[in-house]
């Protein structure tokens, strides 16, 4: 039986500039900052919490051949990769102030939802993130998939 | 290729949120060209590189898709609608929502309402956009 999800992962274009975002910017906290020689393990997690961590790998030689590495840089700047993943404030108006100071890259701003509010922000590479405040309580989704799905955006 | 090509990404990568953000406002191709730092013939092509679509379509994609929520969820007049998500007229909302949808505003909110009364599992089967052809057929194209 699985009993925890404790990484995930994000492909970064420079691992310095990632840390500044997603460290400096964001006030994650770094978890693991380690040269192991073939790679540089960095991971960041919420202040805290080192139960769930998101890897920010730099996409290359020898893991991937020079074209792929190319084709992966290409999505992500795309916009393409998916998202790197949801974080939790508690109060999301204040932080959506306080980023769009210091110059983030905003798709969405601060949105009310059945699942609470949430803004869209993208880091410096292309990759998406989310940043909200869950409602209290049990959440209910919306019935049926077509009449519900248009709330999303 | 490679840091001018991620560079170029992310410029209209930037154009492309815009597009999903502002959609309701009178974008034109100058402004969204200026967000993305380039001139504007060339941003229509190199949107195009990138994303497969022109920069106008996408944006015209986007508008339906926000007009095809308000047709189901709210009681507004299918012109309210048509401008609120940033269409300047009503001949140009009906015959590019029917384009892009395969039915207009109107039959569609019918449909749409329709699916509330019918089991969720019905809704999905018989909604999901075809791959047939009656769409079209449908709509007389």
């Amino acid at each position: 039986m699985i009993t925890a999800h404790t990484h995930s992962q994000v492909y970064v274009l420079d691992q310095d500039e990632a840390l500044d975002f997603y460290v400096g910017t964001l006030g994650l906290e770094v978890n693991t900052d380690a040269n192991l020689g073939f790679m540089r393990w960095l991971t960041v997690q919420a202040p805290g919490h080192p139960e769930h961590q998101l890897l920010l790998e730099k996409p290359g030689p020898p893991a991937h051949d020079g074209e792929t590495a190319e084709q992966i840089r290409e999505l992500v700047t795309k916009g393409a990769l998916g998202m790197a993943g949801i974080f939790v404030v508690d109060d999301v108006h204040k932080v959506y102030e306080e980023l769009v100071a210091k110059g983030v890259e905003f798709t969405e701003e601060p949105t009310e939802r059945f699942y609470g509010t949430d803004c869209g922000l993208r880091d410096p590479f292309g990759n998406a993130l989310r940043i909200g405040q869950p409602k209290e309580g049990p959440v209910e989704f919306p019935e049926t998939g077509e009449v519900a799905a248009g709330d999303w955006s | 290729m490679s840091r001018a090509t991620e560079e170029r990404n992310r410029f209209m990568l930037r154009a492309r949120d815009a597009i999903d953000r502002d959609y309701a406002e009178p974008l034109d191709i100058p402004t969204l060209a200026r967000i993305a730092c380039v001139s504007e013939a060339h941003f229509i092509r190199t949107f195009r590189a990138v994303f497969g679509e022109t920069p106008h379509r996408y944006l015209q994609r986007r508008r339906v898709e926000r007009a095809m929520f308000l047709l189901r969820e709210t009681e507004s007049s299918v012109t309210e609608i048509c401008f609120d998500v940033g269409f300047r007229s009503l001949g140009s909302f009906t015959r590019t929502f029917t384009e892009i949808v395969g039915e207009p505003p109107t039959t569609y909110r019918w449909r749409a309402a329709d699916l509330r009364a019918v089991p969720a599992c019905f809704a999905k089967a018989w909604t999901r956009p075809s791959s047939f052809g009656e769409a079209r057929t449908a709509a007389g194209k």
